[in-house]
């Protein structure tokens, strides 16, 4: 039986339960996220970060939280108010949307139905969590545009722009996905990767997923648009009180939910391991949910790793990147993986799909050499080439000094 | 074109090293390996051992030298070394020093000398901690302790009145107001000849 026969027979107050735990889940990671990204980036720079509120800072999070809600709600006189309000609850509603589809478990038996640590599963999960993405845009957008203020309506368009072309690199990366796997359901796609990970067999598009799922969650280094340490913060810089927690929430929540994503569709999603498979065995479907976690928390201490060593971008690299390397990259590696797959679905021998893919290997680094050495012969071009511009200009500094009868006088 | 020549040979004629001419060169971007080592010093760094001090928890001692609350210290006998001079007050940049002087008599003598700071206030706002009003003080009476937790929640509270810095009563100290050890002259206080109280010194009230 399938996941999806498997949830098509859950009553509806199980369908209740799980959407409760899966917000609580997404709830209490954040918590934790934010207590476990201060104490991480902490120790990286050899500080011991939040440890009085509770065990450990466990608590430091709720603390701020109760701070947060207990401060004055401010609403600038020159907002639209309206427009102010909802747009943090699109951000914070959106991003919990997403963990709908995501396969958190196996088949497990909950209050003695059999069914799984998911909430309902398309046939185009992906596609929705995609579009769910999109809609969360509209949150900063909104923010920005409706504080009516200049920075934040900079910030937002900023931010907005960011997650847009990031949403392009990110949605190609998963089209190689997509072919491979034979269907955009989150759960197949889990199911398809029970022999090999799609981080492997698919590697550039993991790594293009990856980056673009920093510049697509407005993280270090890609957090120009909100910079603290330069701006005031980008698109939330008029909020306050809750309306600011929500935005903070969302962030996190978005963090979680795209790690959960390329745990689903590149580490195996809830599977063990490899070598490890017959913990699910031995310890029931339960049991998956800790490899899944397991993944997801590894893709967060990467976020926290990133943003601990890497200083920020500029705007222009980050979006140059974006559009002129990550996308173009995307394209051709789709193209290679579309052509593969065509001609294994054809029987091509194995010789041939090996020749083809030693083909790309050969022209693609033929073309990296041409451009190398046609990037060379550029800079050779000899100075004495630069045109003498008609208007007085300062010396160019030359190595050999000049010689006293050069001098002219002057005074 | 000129005017750039005469710069660099006046450069060398001074004997200095010429502004370098040679052309920068832009290096390329590091190799690939090059540009992850960053990964693995904050992956090192996290593993290493923290520097913060968890201050209410952790008090580590100040340098000796420290200058921290001030001090206003008594003779061996117990008598108070300020005379009231104002010297240190004076001194104080910041003005942050209040010292009213009082003479002392027979009946009621705070000080060996003539005179005894009545009222001496610091205000802790104000005081930067120079210690420049310690170089000044003639007796010694005012020394700067290592104390430095001096945060309170309203001004008045960090004027800190003469009893806030007076040193407390040691063995041997009798609390004045009480006559001068017999025999002894305010130079021989200053010099160190007094070493503790004597018994007619302490006074029925």
């Amino acid at each position: 039986m399938t996941t999806a026969e498997i949830l098509g027979q859950d009553p509806g107050w199980i369908i209740l339960v799980k959407g409760v735990f899966v917000f609580l889940i997404a709830v209490l990671a954040t918590l934790m996220a934010i207590w476990a990204e201060r104490r991480i980036v902490a120790r990286m720079q050899m500080r011991i970060g939040p440890n009085r509120v509770g065990p450990q800072g466990l608590l430091q999070s709720l603390s701020d939280g109760v701070k947060l809600a207990l401060k004055e709600d401010l609403i600038p006189a020159a907002a639209d108010k309206i427009v102010f309000i909802i747009a943090p609850i699109i951000s914070a509603t959106t991003c919990f949307m997403s963990f709908a589809v995501i396969p958190m478990s196996g088949p497990v038996s909950l209050f003695g139905h059999k069914t799984a640590m998911q909430m309902t599963d398309l046939p185009v999960g992906v596609l929705y969590v995609l579009a769910i993405a999109s809609v969360g845009v509209y949150g900063i957008i909104l923010a920005g545009w409706s504080s009516g203020s200049t920075y934040p309506l900079l910030g937002g368009l900023r931010s907005s722009a960011q997650v847009i072309s990031y949403e392009v690199a990110m949605g190609l990366s998963l089209v190689a996905v997509f072919i491979y796997a034979g269907s955009m359901s989150t759960s197949e796609i889990v199911a398809a990767q029970q022999k090999w990970w799609y981080s492997i067999v698919l590697f550039p598009s993991f790594v293009i997923y990856a980056i673009s799922m920093v510049g697509e969650t407005n993280r270090a280094p890609f957090d120009l648009a909100e910079a603290e340490g330069e701006l005031v913060g980008g698109f939330h810089t008029e909020y306050s009180s809750l309306k600011f927690a929500l935005f903070f929430l969302a962030e996190y929540v978005n963090i979680v939910a795209v790690s959960a994503l390329a745990t689903t569709l590149f580490l195996g999603g809830y599977h063990a391991l490899p070598g490890l498979t017959f913990t699910e065995s031995w310890l029931g479907g339960w049991f998956t949910i800790v490899w899944f976690f397991a993944k997801v928390i590894f893709f967060f201490f990467i976020f926290v790793w990133l943003r601990g060593t890497l200083p920020r971008l500029r705007y222009d690299q980050f979006m140059k990147f974006g559009w002129k390397v990550l996308i173009p990259a995307s394209l051709f590696w789709i193209l290679i993986v579309a052509t593969m797959r065509v001609m294994s679905l054809r029987g091509t021998s194995r010789g041939g799909v090996l020749g083809f893919a030693v083909g790309i290997v050969l022209v693609v680094l033929i073309g990296s050499f041409a451009y190398d050495s046609a990037k060379k012969r550029s800079e050779l071009v000899p100075e004495a080439q630069i045109p003498e511009p008609s208007f007085p200009v300062p010396a160019i500094p030359t190595s050999n000094g000049p010689s006293a009868q050069s001098e002219v006088s002057h005074g | 074109m000129a005017e750039n020549h005469e710069v660099e040979r006046t450069y060398r004629d001074l004997g200095l090293v010429a502004v370098p001419t040679e052309p920068v060169t832009t290096e390329g971007a590091r190799s690939f390996p090059k540009q992850m080592k960053g990964f693995w010093v904050t992956f090192k760094t996290m593993f290493k051992k923290v520097n913060t001090v968890e201050y209410p928890d952790v008090k580590e001692p100040t340098a000796p030298r420290f200058h921290g609350r001030h001090q206003l210290n008594r003779h061996p006998d117990g008598l108070e070394k300020c005379i009231g001079c104002e010297l240190c007050a004076w001194a104080c940049p910041a003005d942050a020093i209040y010292v009213e002087g009082e003479s002392n008599t027979e009946e009621h003598r705070m000080s060996p000398g003539e005179r005894y700071g009545k009222v001496y206030q610091i205000n802790y706002l104000r005081c930067i901690f120079c210690g420049m009003c310690i170089e000044a003080c003639p007796t010694r009476a005012l020394t700067m302790t290592n104390e430095y937790e001096l945060a309170d929640d309203s001004r008045s509270k960090l004027i800190f009145e003469k009893a806030d810095l007076l040193a407390p009563l040691r063995d041997g100290m009798l609390m004045p107001p009480h006559p001068m050890y017999p025999n002894m002259d305010d130079t021989n206080y200053y010099k160190g000849d007094v070493l503790g109280f004597h018994p007619s010194q302490e006074v029925q009230k």
